[in-house]
């Protein structure tokens, strides 16, 4: 009956049906996704909210004499998506010719088929996700006297859908499901109120740890309890292996081949270069079935693969979708991302990093004077990666011979995401795989610049 | 959208099992866009998403399904979706009658973005780009993005609201690198309001572009910015996040309720300065917050925050003002039909004082001065926040000196509220910005005067 009905393969007979109106001298593109999520909200003893929700649509891209247009609907009604083609074609005049636009074509690669589907997702009752939110919440509120609550405790899943067909020969469709569990606890002290998040997810409900992200969420927000800024000074950085997801998100931002080719990478020209200290090791990776993040197919339907960015310090080369691949004359590293509403682009899917030898309290261990950083705040506002500058404010405590100490808040760390890169000591063997999907450890990095009284 | 007896029947199905409210949120918005990067236009883009959502509470809880199918059986089976939150209750047949809330956004759209030739669009960024390459050989890069959408959305709900809004939004930007020894730098500017193309006829396009271009050449000899506390000067119209994060999230009323802002319990006490008079105002025409019904079929307000430095009101949507059983400040809003309302500022500003602009500067010893600010982030229970400067100046001696390169600002809402001790009469809004929170961004406004902070804490790297 409905579009909600149609299973993956359908989405991709939808796909290559559109792909298939192309005229000739023209390439169609058509990416069609849908997921469905629900999301359970606990508070005060009670269901706060239950969303349930549907979103699909279709993006398509339409090349023709080497100029490209784009339309996208949040709908699968064939009629909007017939008028959608239309206005894609429509906005092909407008585009400026450059040769080098067009669509993928099939590369030979073959796709590493991943299991990314649990059915338990699809069928876990309401009645019991209801019950692991207020679950999470009762557990939160119990672990410390502390607590006063929860801002909110969250069970939430997902099961999302895609499917990709082109003029040109590429078809390809994937489907995964995740759920999770996540709370952000306060906790009372006098005049004083702290929070902490906690989470865990996975790909099977069952498997959803309540303790686990509630003591996480408790423990954060107790141990700032008495935070206040302190001198500036130059310090060094432990960041756990949450945190130093970030760090590798802002290293790789510009290691692709849009940001190289358009003259926005400090890193363009340093190909085979060190660009970090010799610890460092990262690798795009979403083939690897551990990570949240894996997929066989990138946004234009090639098999997603790994490739080495930075080995032992070395910059390796950059990501490429397959316009920026056939700009710099190398083939795509399968690195399209992109929704249904906008064209692809190119960055990373999976960043891994590649584990030390020291595990996180031996790195610790080896710290004089730093910051263990609990939170970053600012990203947005006070990174530019572009030029490099950094400058986040962090809430954490303080490392002191080698041990935890008294906690800090309203100090900022500031560099350049150059010189961070070079100031990397160690890397930690904790490996942990976060919810974006991130094989992180723990990173230390020395000489930074906190900023307090 | 939809029709009113379709209205009046999902509202009956929603309620059906015993909720004590029901509501529709109907959404048609239609976007393009076009953008030009590295000498070339990329592409248009042309979006159109249609949806409705359909709240029903019962108790505490709140229901919630969407669907982007607005038939009647469409609408008939998200409501059932959402009203299973309800199904302990008694239930029963209500019929709602439906009164259209009357709500004037006081002016009209001059030329709907949808009437405007395409290959005009394009023209504004070819324009943009000659201008802002021809700033200097520095400028080695630069991009351009223009966007029009116009979102209608209809609000019906069991207290008998029927209301429409009809929202268009055009915004243009510039966004350069200038390269030199130091490596690359960046400047960016913007422009965005309520209103159709009629933008172009209010600003040029071409100054603009120089200025996003001077920003980025500016910042190529700056130098790093201090680190530790000094006097901070806000520049007049350089934008308004800095209240919008010292104090506006903490004054939402969802965040009040959970115990989770600085500012809970406060109403009626000094929290700030005496010379501090902030308002938030849905009613701003044209200015990018603005709307003639919030998402939730109230009438935009203006609202005064807080009053010579006493704090008057908190936000509402229009479930914690049920709760209280007082109005809604007009402040739901919803990123979309996909999401739940919940209160969200409009257009934030600070209201002019009466000191000189240029004796504010001067008689600053040493300190920072921000022309330009970027984002910044809040956490609301501790009051800490942060805010980027994109473009700031040393001022040594009561004179702006050196250029200082980007970096965040880090405060404490309450605290930084009391330390600010001069207020010009200069006011200007700021660039249109985008406000974040639980995962939803909706379109905001902010404005100050020139103003100082006695201390902030300059996150730069220079000891």
């Amino acid at each position: 009956m409905s579009a909600a009905h149609l299973d993956t393969d359908e989405l991709l007979a939808l796909a290559r049906r559109v792909a298939d109106r192309a005229r000739p001298g023209e390439e169609i593109e058509v990416f069609v996704g849908r997921g469905v999520t629900t999301s359970v909200k606990a508070y005060g003893g009670e269901v706060e909210s239950i969303s349930s929700a549907q979103s699909q649509g279709v993006g398509i891209r339409v090349v023709a004499d080497h100029r490209q247009g784009f339309a996208h609907c949040g709908t699968l009604d064939e009629t909007v998506v017939a008028e959608t083609l239309a206005d894609a074609r429509d906005n092909v005049r407008f585009g400026e010719v450059d040769e080098h636009l067009g669509l993928a074509r099939p590369d030979g690669v073959a796709a590493v088929e991943q299991d990314l589907w649990n059915e338990a997702v699809v069928s876990f009752a309401s009645a019991d996700k209801v019950a692991m939110a207020l679950e999470l919440e009762r557990v939160v509120k119990g672990l410390d006297p502390r607590v006063t609550g929860v801002r909110t405790a969250t069970f939430a899943d997902g099961a999302g859908e895609a499917a990709i067909a082109t003029s040109t020969g590429i078809a390809a469709a994937a489907r995964s499901t995740t759920c999770s569990l996540s709370v952000l606890a306060l906790a009372t002290d006098g005049s004083e109120t702290k929070t902490g998040g906690g989470v865990d997810i996975g790909r099977d409900p069952a498997a959803l740890d309540v303790g686990r992200a509630a003591a996480d969420a408790v423990d954060r927000a107790v141990r700032l309890f008495g935070a206040r800024p302190v001198p500036s000074q130059t310090v060094s950085v432990f960041l756990e292996p949450r945190m130093a997801a970030t760090l590798l998100a802002l290293a790789t931002a510009t290691l692709n081949g849009e940001s190289v080719q358009k003259g926005r990478s400090p890193f363009a020209d340093r190909v085979g270069e060190p660009i970090a200290a010799p610890a460092l090791t990262i690798v795009d990776d979403p083939t690897d079935p551990a990570s949240l993040g894996a997929s066989s197919f990138d946004g234009e339907g090639l098999a997603c693969r790994r490739t080495p960015l930075v080995v032992d310090g070395v910059l390796q080369g950059f990501l490429h979708n397959s316009y920026t691949a056939r700009k710099a004359g190398v083939g795509s590293t399968g690195s399209a991302v992109r929704g249904y509403r906008s064209t692809p682009g190119v960055g990373p899917q999976v960043l891994v990093v590649a584990l030390g030898h020291q595990g996180h309290d031996e790195l610790l261990a080896g710290v004089g004077t730093g910051v263990y950083v609990q939170s970053f705040s600012g990203l947005h506002s006070g990174v530019n990666p572009v030029s490099g500058d950094f400058s986040v404010g962090v809430e954490g405590l303080m490392i002191r011979d080698g041990a935890l100490a008294e906690p800090v808040r309203e100090v900022t760390l500031g560099s350049t995401i150059q010189k961070l890169l070079l100031g990397v000591r160690a890397v930690g063997n904790d490996r942990e795989w976060l919810p974006g999907g991130t094989g992180s450890a723990s990173i230390l990095i020395d000489d930074v610049r906190l900023s307090g009284t | 959208m939809i029709e009113e007896p379709v209205l009046t029947k999902v509202l009956a199905h929603a309620m059906a099992t015993g909720a004590e409210f029901a509501e529709i949120f109907a959404e048609d918005k239609r976007s393009s866009s076009a953008h030009l990067d590295d000498g070339k236009v990329e592409e248009l883009s042309s979006g159109r998403d249609r949806g409705a959502g359909i709240r029903v509470v019962a108790g505490e809880t709140t229901g919630y399904a969407h669907t982007a199918d607005l038939s009647e059986a469409g609408l008939l089976a998200a409501a059932g979706a959402a009203a299973a939150v309800a199904r302990g209750g008694g239930g029963g047949v209500r019929t709602v009658a439906l009164t259209p809330v009357a709500a004037d956004r006081g002016y009209a759209y001059e030329v709907l973005p949808e009437d405007v030739p395409k290959a005009t669009k394009v023209e504004l960024l070819t324009r943009a780009n000659d201008v802002a390459r021809s700033a200097g050989s520095s400028i080695t890069q630069v991009s351009a993005s223009y966007a029009d959408s116009r979102r209608r959305i209809l609000v019906a709900n069991s207290d008998g609201v029927l209301a429409t809004d009809d929202a268009v939004r055009t915004l243009f930007s510039v966004s350069c690198v200038a390269t030199g020894d130091t490596g690359m730098q960046t400047g960016r500017q913007a422009i965005g309001h309520t209103m159709g193309y009629e933008l172009f006829d209010r600003y040029d396009v071409e100054e603009l572009a120089g200025e996003a271009a001077q920003r980025a050449l500016t910042k190529l000899g700056a130098r790093p910015a201090p680190s530790g506390q000094m006097p901070v000067v806000i520049a007049s119209g350089g934008g308004g996040v800095l209240f919008h994060e010292a104090c506006g999230h903490g004054l939402e009323a969802d965040l009040i309720a959970k115990g989770a802002s600085v500012f809970k319990g406060r109403v009626g006490e000094q929290v700030a300065s005496p010379l501090v008079t902030l308002v938030d105002d849905g009613t701003m025409a044209r200015e990018w917050g603005c709307f003639a019904i919030d998402d939730e079929g109230r009438p935009a307000q203006r609202n005064v925050l807080i009053q010579d430095g006493v704090l008057t009101d908190y936000m509402y949507d229009y479930l914690r003002a049920r709760k209280e059983g007082r109005p809604s400040s007009g402040n739901g809003r919803r990123q979309s039909y996909q999401y739940l309302p919940m209160v969200r500022m409009t257009n934030t500003y600070l209201l002019a004082g009466t000191d000189e602009p240029d004796d504010i500067i001067a008689s600053t010893e040493k300190g920072v001065y921000v022309k330009h600010l970027g984002g910044g982030q809040v956490n609301t229970a501790t009051g800490d926040f942060v805010f980027g400067m994109t473009e700031a100046y040393l001022i040594e001696g009561g004179r702006i000196t050196e250029p200082l390169r980007e970096g965040n600002l880090i405060g404490n809402g309450p605290e930084v509220l009391r330390m600010i001790d001069a207020v010009g009469h200069d006011f200007a809004m700021g660039p249109p910005g985008t406000c974040g929170k639980d995962g939803q961004g909706v379109p905001v406004g902010d404005g100050v005067p020139t103003l100082r902070v006695t201390s902030l804490t300059i996150g730069g790297t220079a000891a």
